[in-house]
């Protein structure tokens, strides 16, 4: 639970973690040399732009592009990372996306945040930027009314740089292979079950972020072993400035401020969700390339049993899991808060 | 000079732009005359793009430009000069109605005109004494009519609070000019021809704008106190609907807002976000008058927006999310969302205590919650509201949040569980629940020997294992017996229940609200206990202290 810290204590954390931020900008830098340029375009001043590493996500790319547009990003920035399955033919004849790729390892890459720091670096200061992967659509409190630009805007006028945004994993009724899924189609649709309230929260004083954990994966896979299970903190609205640096994914950002999304007292901050559409059907055969691939993980081998678990096509659904019927249900629910954003 | 309506509209814009024209031409096409204010901030490519939007209309005047920061003089500046204007240009004007760039009107403008033509002498102006002005964000309320305000409060933050704070020291006051009586309020009015008039003409106006000059937000007191002077009739309220936020910035309103601003009984409302189409679509359009008529509701407005602020800065209580987490060190606010109650040792005494608390207190009562290997939910379910896991190592990564997340799934319904020395609780968490007032923990002490009184099997040493058990218990005691209790707490050793089962069982339940259930289910049946007294002699004989025998005889 959260403690805060004491001055000197804050201030030693504060004086390590800026030398972690410089460090990883200059490894950024230098993993920047692996990406190659396929297509460059050109964006305003004041667009939302999106960051977003690809890798074999032809079904999803369609609906992705459709969501985030609705909400008014202005410019994607791709990194395709070797895909096969016709991804990178569909990036480049989008007209608002601009193209990199890379051969190179995605764990190599810290999980492709090396290139997206350098990406932002090159290119996102001064600019709100989502960053999400292709099967995460953000959604926050009227999101179909009000457009990123109506929800920036009330960040900054806030003084806060970064919205709160934690994966709220969906998932089919039934096992994973059983659904259906039309290509390009809303995934909420078919993966549309999700748990309310088997979240863990711990505060972690040397980044000063939050470590949210539990969900759908943590109820059937990682029973054993909850500390194994994925980190559910996202960050992915951002304006970003060329000192920051991602540290973990998304989760965690430097410097160690922007962390502080969460308000510490009794009132309740803005935030949003990444709706996680990653149990499409496909998820079963994909984790069986995965597995073999092992660029997943830190410690891949340990999820070894992850992946069969989810090659067995299990059903994630339980008596106790709730149908999504949209914000204001998860707002009630607890898992996301308006802050005051009447 | 064309005839025109008996209402002018001064308009102060300095931001979008394109959206004030829409108003602007919204008014025109009323026949009411519109006077804009264009900020001397905006860049006169803007403003000839404004002028050429608009294009020549008869009823359309520009006024001198100032640079209006927030709070600032000028824009009292502003709204004197753009006044002036729309006085001298057009004397068929009766009421002058000041908006800005940002407003919206929410009804037909015949309709306003109408509601102006039934009151031709009543000005319509929040003007509130600042003794009664409860209502003010930020601080400072009849100050602002006695200090200095040389500095800007957006641009020099620290000379302004400083100023302000030197000037308390030194107890520096400034003498409010005779005969004004302060008073403040909205600063988006309507007033008549007459009261402006006598405002902008009276023979003490250099002496009062000298002394407003130096005030804080001038805007929200200049005419509402030179409004006292010179009236016939004020109705003492704003036609524009403006929602202020804790920091006493204005909300802005959106597209949602739509039904909720066709439920406002006023005219206009600020601030609309310039990209809310709808909204500019809805109003501007002819559609409020085609669609039947809907009731006034501004109370739901205000519900609405209370509700948004609580939130912010109250919050939900028991939720600990991503945007909001707070820390435990805060004395008396409830850590969880819904009171629940604790048992620990009762379901060695009694027969089947569980099923028969479920039927007194009409609950769904758990068992052992954080029993060493897994939770034990009511009815032994695996997965319980909010799709809780009843995996012990779920549990225990956490034990906190399991219960608040607990507590917050099954709002509203009244959680009971069991709890012991035996189980996988930490001390911190028994501390976490004695220091939260929603909790309700009835303790029976000595009954964890019961279970090995009846035979229970225990790997190992026996003694060693009760000496644990009776040190885990005596912490949690010292824990629930301090000074800074917050839970109810009903402590009972064995002894004294066994002496009166019914009383004391009775007041537990009555307290839960169960006198009903009691009287139709009665009591629960004892557990056999003959020979424990004799047990506990064993025991104290094989070297266990003797404090335990006294538990059960006192």
């Amino acid at each position: 639970m959260y403690r805060p810290l004491s001055g000197s204590q804050d201030r030693w954390f504060q004086f390590r973690m800026d030398w972690k931020r410089r460090r990883l900008r200059a490894r950024a830098i230098l993993k920047g040399r692996e990406l190659t340029c396929l297509r460059k375009g050109g964006w305003a001043r004041d667009s939302v732009l999106l960051f977003c590493t690809i890798r074999n996500e032809a079904e999803r790319l369609e609906w992705f592009m459709h969501h985030y547009r609705a909400l008014g990003v202005g410019h994607f920035i791709f990194i395709d990372n070797a895909s096969d399955d016709g991804t990178r033919e569909t990036l480049l004849v989008q007209p608002d996306a601009t193209v990199y790729a890379t051969e190179a390892s995605y764990k190599a890459s810290r999980f492709g945040m090396d290139w997206i720091n350098w990406l932002m670096l090159r290119h996102a200061n001064g600019h709100w930027c989502v960053v999400a992967d292709a099967d995460e659509l953000l959604i926050y409190p009227h999101w179909q009314t009000r457009p990123l630009r109506a929800l920036t805007q009330c960040l900054e006028a806030r003084g806060q740089p970064v919205l709160p945004a934690m994966m709220l994993e969906l998932y089919p009724k039934g096992p994973l292979d059983q659904a259906e899924y039309v290509p390009g189609s809303d995934p909420t649709n078919c993966l549309n079950w999700f748990d309310a309230a088997n979240y863990t929260i711990a505060h972690k004083p040397l980044l000063d972020c939050l470590l949210i954990q539990g969900g759908p994966r943590a109820r059937c896979f990682f029973a054993d072993s909850p500390h194994r299970a994925p980190t559910l903190t996202k960050l992915p609205l951002i304006r970003w400035s060329w000192h920051n640096a991602w540290v973990n994914a998304t989760h965690s950002i430097l410097p160690r401020r922007l962390n502080r999304v969460f308000d510490a007292g009794q009132g309740e901050g803005l935030s949003g969700v990444l709706l996680h559409t990653k149990f499409l059907p496909t998820v079963v055969e994909k984790s069986r390339i995965e597995k073999a691939r092992g660029e997943h993980f830190g410690n891949a081998p340990v999820f070894d049993s992850y992946y069969d678990a989810v090659a067995q096509a299990p059903d994630l659904w339980c008596p106790a899991s709730k149908r999504y019927s949209g914000w204001e249900q998860l707002e009630e629910l607890g898992l996301i808060s308006r802050g005051g954003w009447a | 000079m064309t005839a025109s309506a008996p209402l002018g509209i001064i308009m102060l814009c300095h931001t979008a732009l394109p959206r004030a024209a829409q108003v602007a031409r919204f008014w025109l096409r009323a026949g009411c005359p519109v006077v804009l204010h264009v900020d001397r901030a905006v860049p006169e490519r803007e403003l000839e793009g404004l002028r050429a939007d608009l294009g020549s209309e008869p009823l359309l005047r520009f006024s001198p430009r100032h640079r209006c920061e927030w709070g600032s003089w000028n824009i009292v500046r502003a709204s004197q000069d753009a006044a002036e204007v729309m006085l001298g240009d057009f004397p068929e004007v009766g009421h002058v109605l000041l908006s800005s760039g940002s407003c919206l009107p929410l009804r037909p403008a015949e309709e306003l005109l109408a509601f102006l033509r039934d009151r031709p002498d009543t000005d319509f102006i929040e003007s509130v004494s600042i003794n009664h002005a409860t209502w003010i964000m930020g601080g400072l309320s009849e100050e602002r009519f006695t200090l200095y305000f040389p500095f800007g409060w957006r641009r020099q933050r620290w000379l302004f609070d400083t100023a302000v704070e030197v000037q308390r020291k030194l107890e520096i006051r400034r003498e409010v000019p005779r005969p004004l009586d302060p008073h403040m309020g909205s600063q988006w009015w309507c007033l008549t021809r007459a009261t402006l008039q006598a405002i902008l003409t009276d023979p003490k106006r250099p002496r009062y704008e000298r002394y407003f000059r130096r005030n804080w937000i001038p805007d929200e007191s200049y005419f509402q106190t030179l409004v006292r002077l010179h009236d016939r009739r004020v109705e003492n309220r704003s036609l524009t609907l403006v929602k202020f936020d804790r920091n006493g910035r204005p909300y802005l309103f959106y597209d949602d807002h739509l039904q909720l601003l066709r439920r406002s009984d006023c005219f206009l409302a600020r601030k609309i976000w310039p990209e809310a189409d709808k909204l500019y679509d809805f109003f501007l359009s002819d559609q409020p008058t085609r669609l039947p008529p809907v009731t006034p509701e501004p109370a739901k407005i205000d519900r609405y927006f209370e509700l948004a602020e609580k939130q912010r800065f109250e919050g939900r209580a028991g939720l600990y999310m991503q945007s909001r987490f707070p820390s435990f060190d805060t004395v008396g606010t409830a850590r969880t969302a819904g009171p629940y109650a604790a048992f620990s040792g009762f379901e060695h005494l009694f027969e089947n205590f569980e099923h028969w608390l479920g039927q007194v207190t009409g609950t769904r009562p758990h068992g052992h919650l954080y029993a060493p290997d897994r939770v034990q939910f009511h009815g032994g379910a695996q997965v319980w509201h909010g799709a809780l896991s009843a995996s012990g190592a779920i549990r225990d990564y956490n034990p906190y949040m399991f219960l608040t997340n607990l507590l917050w799934a099954t709002r509203g319904e009244v959680q009971c569980f069991l709890f012991g020395p035996e189980d996988r609780l930490p001390d911190g968490l028994v501390d976490f629940m004695t220091h939260d007032p929603n909790a309700r923990i009835s303790v029976l002490t000595g009954a964890y020997l019961l279970p090995y009184f009846r035979g229970r099997k225990v790997d190992g040493d026996l003694l060693h294992h009760i000496g644990e058990m009776q040190r885990r218990e005596q912490a949690w005691l010292t824990i629930l017996r301090s000074r800074w209790v917050q839970a109810q707490v009903e402590i009972c050793s064995l002894g004294e229940m066994l002496a009166d089962p019914e009383a004391r069982l009775r007041a537990i339940i009555e307290a839960m609200d169960g006198a009903a259930g009691l009287s139709v289910h009665g009591l629960p049946a004892l557990r056999p206990m003959e020979g424990f007294d004799r047990y506990l002699v064993q025991l104290r004989d094989k070297g266990l202290p003797p404090a335990i025998l006294k538990e059960f005889q006192c």
